[in-house]
């Protein structure tokens, strides 16, 4: 599949700024390190939502007629695109509130009735995010469940680790954060391991046998009948080495998760490291970004058996 | 009313004039133009509805040499319809076309995704997505004659490769040749439930090939000097 940078950096902001949101929840319900102060909090709730919005509005830059985006909201029940914008939508003004409640001392119970459900929210616009990808059983680099698994554990942690960005600006007791971070990290590698592994075997996947129909014997392309590229080439014909793309996972491990994970360690030895605070957070995105690249450009949409691949 | 078409490998010459008379048709239909980029130029594209491939099946000399033509299958199950966040693609209840609503479509590609048979392409000019519309706009048209109501593809095939027609009705001519050929769907194992059907190419004998005798000393001593002198 084409990379298109404005998806892949929808997916990451938004990602990171929903993970922010709703561990800064978290970290707000259990006055996490001793708690940030409401304006700490407010400002940590406006990153998020900055996250968010500017992921939101790079998105639209992926599609051809954007003066019809506004549509995408009307087939909630049947696409996962749509559910991922509605979700998205309804997240917003519950978030605000929740920041307003923090902001003017509301009473507790209304702070973290809608700070748990922008939470809660913020997950399931996540998953509506991988979903999309997960859906589509032309593609099986992405139908599986692992996908939206991915997309959940990517992006919390690239919020843990802007929490604790923020923690340790703040001046708070790292080691709650810390700690965070540390499991969350930990997790997205260990998805990411296992989701790295199950795509290498093909499996029951078309062939170029099904997709023509002549299963009785080989079969093989002797003219895409078109003279230069098509949509469908430029779409779906990216192909990446099988080296290249080997080292690129060690860089999704490497930027992603090693190097946020020694970080840790540093600030947990140096107690004020904001150094290495920022560039684990930097890291860590950075990771989660070619860790994007990779998934577009791996996967392999059947298509490409009719333009000659024996399986894809 | 499910109404498709029937592909006959057996029979398809691979001479591409199907795909000329679906472009020339819908480049005036109701989702034309169908844009082209450089067409006299060094890299020449555009929107097709319509394309046809060439494959080759088996070794020689066995082999045999397939052209394939392929537009919208016009699935049962069509995913490119459900996944379509803004309502643009829909399928007709009333006899199974699946068409994209210009005016709703945001050009997000989605639906070409969810397609495995690459049937959608988006028009850059416009920024929708278009596909096959099974000549809709012609072939309920009461002005023409009945025997024209018929996609423009079926009508101009000149070795009568195409057939259209009600496959749900068991009698229709489409649902007997399939019966009696043997037809088959692409990709089935998707579920897709693809409308359109393709008849598979029959077994014929292997034409024998005569193999050269070997022509002992003599003929390898000419062969040799034949290789040696340049004339």
């Amino acid at each position: 599949m084409h990379p298109a940078f404005s998806v892949i950096f929808f997916t990451v902001a938004s990602g990171a700024g929903f993970g922010l949101f709703s561990l800064l929840f978290i970290a707000d319900t259990f006055k996490l390190g001793g708690g940030f102060t409401p304006a700490q909090l407010v400002i940590g709730g406006i990153v998020a939502l900055g996250l968010i919005g500017f992921g939101l509005l790079s998105s639209t830059f992926h599609l051809a007629n954007p003066k019809n985006a506004w549509r995408a909201f009307s087939r909630f029940r049947t696409s996962w695109l749509s559910r991922e914008g509605v979700f998205a939508v309804v997240f917003m003004p519950l978030a605000l509130v929740y920041l307003a409640c923090i902001g003017f001392d509301a009473p507790l119970w209304l702070r973290e009735t809608f700070g748990l459900l922008s939470a809660v929210l913020a997950w399931i616009t996540v998953f509506s995010t991988g979903m999309i990808y997960a859906c589509l059983k032309t593609i099986r680099q992405w139908n599986t469940p692992l996908v939206p698994a991915n997309y959940l554990a990517l992006g919390y942690a690239s919020g843990s680790l802007l929490l604790l960005l923020g923690a340790v600006m703040a001046g708070l007791d790292t080691l709650p954060y810390i700690a965070m971070a540390a499991l969350i990290v930990s997790i997205a590698a260990v998805l990411k391991a296992i989701y790295y592994f199950w795509i290498r075997s093909p499996g029951l996947t078309p062939t170029i046998n099904t997709a023509t129909g002549l299963t009785r014997a080989k079969v093989k392309l002797l003219d895409t009948g078109h003279t230069h590229g098509t949509f469908l080439t430029q779409e779906f014909g990216f192909q990446i080495a099988r080296k290249k793309a080997g080292l690129l996972k060690i860089v999704v491990f490497g930027l992603g998760f090693v190097l946020p994970g020694l970080m840790l360690v540093w600030v947990f030895n140096e107690r004020d490291g904001q150094a290495a605070a920022i560039i684990a957070a930097f890291a860590g995105i950075a990771g989660a970004a070619v860790e994007r690249w990779l998934f577009f450009a791996e996967a392999r949409h059947v298509v490409n058996l009719y333009h000659g691949a024996q399986r894809c | 009313m499910r109404l498709g078409l029937v592909i006959d490998l057996d029979v398809c010459v691979g001479c591409h004039a199907c795909a000329i008379a679906c472009k020339e048709w819908n480049a005036s239909g109701t989702i034309g133009p169908l844009s082209d980029y450089q067409p006299y130029g060094a890299e020449p594209s555009g929107v097709w509805f319509n394309r046809i491939r060439h494959y080759e099946m088996d070794e020689y000399p066995n082999n045999k040499t397939v052209n394939f033509p392929m537009s919208c299958m016009h699935c049962e199950d069509a995913d490119c319809v459900t996944v379509c966040p803004t309502g643009a693609s829909y399928k007709r209840p009333e006899d199974g076309i699946v068409l994209i609503d210009q005016d709703k479509c945001m050009g997000c590609n989605y639906c070409s995704w969810a397609c495995p048979y690459g049937a959608r392409e988006l028009d850059r000019s416009s920024g929708t997505m278009k596909k096959c519309t099974l000549c809709v706009d012609r072939i309920y048209d009461q002005a023409l004659p009945v025997e024209e109501r018929q996609p423009s593809c079926v009508l101009t095939c000149p070795a009568h490769a195409r057939m259209f027609g009600d496959f749900d009705d068991p009698d229709s001519a489409v649902s007997r040749t399939v019966r009696e050929r043997g037809g088959f769907p692409l990709m089935p194992e998707l579920n897709y439930n693809p409308t359109n059907t393709y008849l598979p190419p029959r077994r014929k004998p292997v034409i024998p090939v005569d193999t050269q005798p070997r022509g002992g000393l003599k003929e390898s001593i000419k062969q040799f000097a034949n290789k040696l002198v340049r004339r």
